[in-house]
């Protein structure tokens, strides 16, 4: 607890350049491993309102734990055609602010830039994460994660095949 | 030039009955004059898909979308009449609203300040005294509206040739399938949120094809299927898919069969719960003494892709999906896709199931669709080797009895698709 309530932004930087680090790297069991068991892991649709709930409002990806695990799994198969062979990915994150401070968690925004090549092509993301950050056991934990693009639509991205 | 398609587009298809062969040429994928003759043949006479009704709820509505290349308002007007109008000033040609959706009784040009009410009719001008007196007469300076906008079940489409057959007419035999989907809903189907906007880097008439193609979801979709078997703890079993593609006239098609996954109306799957069976059975029930046992069945337990020639797909599998595709160039296209389900569910647990479903499977990032996306995209990298290995193979099952996993309804589409661009169907009419 005392560990949330002083983390400075740099901490909670340096954790969230670890998460780009393993996602860049195709580390995605270990990166699962950054959320706590029961989790979400959301990507609002271009169209609409962010924060809209998912349970009543159609989202691009709308994972609770047990099918960010399923996804984690199907992203390393050969299976997973639109990412076999991985396409090479590198994500920049930038402009981290802590937004609000609880006993038991964090909520951080940042900015993102993650671009995807594959097959001869260069693709763009672009837009802000928000990270709800919890302590478990003595280490920062992912409780939610909402991406939030800032593309008009996925075009000419045509597909969120990554974890952006 | 359009004898001269017509030329290319009868040469484009080969079938050999007897030896049951029946091949497409790939330059139909990647040659920029049939992309132009497609545009005029089909794109500019077909019907085509504009929105759904419940898109536009309040008087005043308004939605702008791009429908074959042309900007257009889809707009419920102050009387509640739904229109589509040509998003273009009358005057010097600006778009009249660049919002991608509002609410508006006017509409006022940006570029001079002409100004329309959202019947399209216009209200001013820029200084009107320096015209003649008559300059203003009806209807002289209003929107242009499409040529053709008719609806069915809710379904909006728009053709761009004043003189084609009527919608019904046009859906004919499809209406059938489309009445199947809608009538799962109590009183009616409406859209879930807003539309999902992806593309793909190919020719458009691969997703027409890939949309009612059965075939590939064992090769292509193995991480889904491996899912679906995760959620329902070993109870799918995989297997021949039973079912059967149809031929519904026109380039319409439907493969219908047992669906293998969990369906909000209504198959329950473990993972749902007993609560969920409970409501799951009760809209069984509902279905039952609605529309007989044997309609319930069909609506409950079957999966429907369905085709309307030349870009709606209606997808009634995991959850129901509108799709529809738009071509700006031979290898690029536009993909928006809709969540319908019925009003009733609104609020309720059984819309995120139906969510989950949908996500599970379908849109850019679902664990499904983007596979669907790389394999088009793949095929349109390796049309580049078309001259030395020109034929695509659409065979299978010619000849036989129709199979849930057949190519019938790819044949079907480039049947239509070739009558089109020889204008065979202008010389019927």
């Amino acid at each position: 607890m005392t560990r949330l309530a002083n983390l400075t932004r740099v901490e909670v930087e340096d954790f969230l350049i670890l998460e780009a680090a393993l996602l860049n790297e195709w580390r995605l069991e270990e990166w699962r491993a950054l959320f706590t068991e029961e989790c979400r892991y959301l990507v609002p649709n271009t169209n609409g309102d962010p924060y809209a709930p998912p349970e009543s409002s159609l989202y691009l990806i709308a994972d609770d734990g047990h099918h960010l695990t399923e996804r984690v799994k199907r992203l390393g198969k050969k299976t997973a055609h639109a990412e076999y062979p991985h396409s090479r990915t590198r994500r920049l994150v930038s402009n981290v602010r802590i937004l609000e401070r609880s006993a038991d968690s964090l909520k951080v925004e940042s900015s993102f830039v993650t671009y995807r090549a594959s097959q001869g092509v260069t693709d763009t993301y672009y837009g802000r994460h928000e990270h709800c950050i919890v302590e478990e056991g003595g280490a920062l934990r992912i409780l939610e994660k909402r991406t939030i693009l800032d593309m008009e639509t996925l075009r000419p991205q045509g597909r969120l095949s990554i974890i952006v | 030039m359009h004898h001269h398609q017509g030329a290319h587009a009868d040469a484009a298809i080969r079938i050999d009955e007897g030896k049951g062969r029946f091949s497409v040429s790939r330059a139909t994928y990647t040659d920029p004059a049939l992309h132009a003759a497609e545009m005029e043949e089909i794109f500019a006479k077909c019907w085509l898909f504009v929105g759904h009704d419940s898109e536009l709820p309040k008087a005043n509505d308004f939605l702008t979308r791009t429908i074959a290349g042309r900007p257009v308002v889809f707009l419920r007007d102050k009387a509640g009449t739904v229109r589509c109008l040509l998003n273009i000033c009358p005057h010097r040609g600006a778009q009249v609203t660049r919002q991608k959706k509002g609410s508006a009784k006017l509409f006022s040009c940006i570029y001079h300040g002409w100004a329309f009410e959202n019947t399209g009719k216009a209200i001013s001008i820029a200084q009107a005294e320096t015209y003649p007196p008559d300059f203003n007469a009806a209807g002289a300076n209003d929107m242009v509206p499409v040529p053709r906008f008719e609806s069915y079940r809710g379904l909006w489409f728009l053709n761009f040739d004043a003189n084609a057959v009527s919608l019904h007419d046009y859906l004919g035999n499809a209406r059938e399938y489309i009445d199947i989907v809608m009538d799962q809903a109590v009183e009616r189907m409406q859209v879930v949120g807003e539309i999902q906007e992806y593309s793909a880097r190919a020719n458009w008439k691969m997703l027409a094809e890939n949309s009612t193609d059965i075939l590939h979801v064992e090769t292509l979709h193995p991480t889904y299927l491996d899912l679906i078997r995760t959620n329902s703890e070993g109870t799918i079993v995989r297997g021949r898919v039973q079912g059967k593609s149809i031929d519904l006239g026109s380039g319409h098609a439907v493969v219908e069969r047992v669906a293998s996954y969990g369906r909000p109306i209504a198959r329950w799957i473990p993972m749902w719960g007993e609560e969920a069976k409970v409501e799951i059975d009760a809209i069984y029930a509902r279905l039952v003494k609605q529309y007989g046992e044997e309609r319930a069945n069909r609506m409950a337990y079957s999966a429907r892709n369905l085709l309307i020639f030349p870009n709606l797909v209606i997808n009634d599998i995991m959850s129901v999906t509108l799709r529809t595709f738009q071509p700006s160039a031979p290898d690029y296209m536009e993909i928006s896709v809709w969540a319908i389900a019925p009003a009733e569910e609104a609020g309720k647990p059984a819309m995120a199931r139906r969510l989950t479903n949908f996500l599970e499977f379908l849109g850019p990032g679902g664990f499904a669709t983007p596979d669907d996306i790389e394999a088009l995209e793949s095929c349109q990298r390796a049309f580049a080797a078309s001259r030395e290995a020109p034929w695509n193979d659409l065979s299978k099952g010619l000849g036989q009895a129709p199979d849930a996993t057949d190519e019938l309804p790819q044949r079907l589409f480039w049947l239509e698709w070739r009558d089109r661009l020889m204008q065979r169907k202008a010389k019927q009419s």
